[in-house]
């Protein structure tokens, strides 16, 4: 049993381990209501259950526990989602190198594989925790409550979740962050806003990366802008270059507004 | 993927519920899913045999009812019906609609024995 959030193996298989008795018993006696008639007498009844349940409503409840604690520990927590290789840990690598003196800061990597990116942040200077997903293309709020535990995420700090590298799943599942950031690089392509609509509509900012790019890729960044906001009237905008540094203090200064200090 | 992960949420919450409302077996599942949700009805109907193999709702019957999109403008504050979350408004043109159903996925109710 996990003691910070009461999951575990043993809670759930033993509160279903009679159902599912009953269920392989019902079974075994050839109880389908699938593919023939009944003749026999039937002495069970069916009924309706109503249920009114959001699919996501256990990771949401997760969500909502990790940004309580988030609120109550002053933790600024930002999801970071992209399509791969948009520039979302050189991001996090450029921004540790200017705000590490200024707040702590902590990063929570999500990828399917590898400890490549953990090991990037933990070079930079400031304590980070992979996350494999292996299957899985999306993080989710289980997982992150776990990670802050393991991770010991200091109060007054930024905490950076970089999400699976995925444009699509990611979108529906909250992590009690108080931001999705979605980077978009110039070398994908203007209109990922309108393909991929959920992700950008889900997004409170969208960073237009590799901006010093431009000049060699057929990317219209008022075009972008303007199917960002036909599916998300709200987003906020910044384009910067990571690489280069161009523009990149207003992002800065955008975090330096929002993380509290001690 | 995106969608096995959903399904298999649904089959948790079923299991949940045949505890607390004491029944064994689930034999028809209702879904209402928003045509503006992220999720793709044929991909979940696909999955849905797969992820209830072995479980309570095995052999159960999947139904889906999906709910439109509305949203409204930004500009002329109509009411507007909307396919896709990028949809410009049908009287004025504006493209800032703002969504207000049609994001839903939930499970509405289920038949069980």
């Amino acid at each position: 049993m996990c003691g910070i959030c009461g999951c575990g193996q043993t809670d759930n298989t033993t509160k279903l381990k009679p159902v599912l008795r009953q269920n392989q018993h019902l079974l075994k006696h050839g109880h389908s209501h699938h593919g023939h008639a009944h003749a026999h007498a039937h002495h069970e009844t069916e009924r309706l259950v109503k249920v009114e349940q959001d699919l996501l409503s256990k990771n949401n409840a997760y969500a909502e526990q990790n940004r309580a604690y988030f609120q109550q520990h002053h933790i600024f927590t930002l999801n970071l989602v992209s399509s791969p290789g948009a520039g979302k840990t050189t991001l996090l690598v450029e921004t540790i190198k200017v705000l590490k003196d200024r707040f702590p800061i902590a990063v929570i990597e999500g990828d399917q594989q590898t400890e490549h990116d953990a090991d990037r942040i933990r070079a930079a200077g400031v304590p980070a925790l992979q996350i494999n997903t292996g299957r899985a293309c999306h993080l989710d709020a289980h997982g992150i409550g776990h990670a802050i535990m393991d991770l010991g995420v200091r109060d007054h700090s930024l905490l950076a979740i970089e999400n699976v590298g995925n444009l699509v799943c990611p979108s529906s599942f909250d992590l009690g962050e108080a931001h999705k950031v979605v980077v978009l690089s110039v070398t994908e392509g203007d209109d990922k806003p309108i393909k991929y609509p959920d992700m950008f509509h889900a997004a409170d900012l969208m960073l237009i990366n590799k901006t010093d790019l431009l000049p060699y890729v057929d990317f219209d960044v008022e075009r972008c802008i303007q199917y960002a906001r036909q599916v998300n009237p709200d987003i906020h905008i910044i384009k910067l270059s990571t690489t280069k540094g161009d523009n990149f203090s207003e992002w800065t200064d955008w975090l330096i507004k929002r993380v509290k200090p001690v | 993927m995106h969608e096995l992960s959903l399904l298999e949420n649904v089959r948790e919450i079923l299991e949940n519920h045949a505890v607390q409302q004491s029944f064994s077996r689930v034999s028809q599942v209702t879904l209402e899913i928003g045509k503006l949700s992220c999720v793709e009805p044929n991909a979940l109907r696909f999955g849905f045999d797969v992820v209830m193999k072995g479980s309570l709702a095995e052999n159960a019957e999947l139904t889906i009812s999906e709910i439109n999109g509305l949203g409204v403008c930004r500009q002329c504050q109509r009411q507007v019906e909307m396919e896709s979350l990028y949809d410009p408004c049908i009287y004025c043109g504006s493209p800032f609609v703002k969504v207000i159903q049609g994001a839903e996925m939930r499970i509405k109710d289920l038949i069980v024995i």
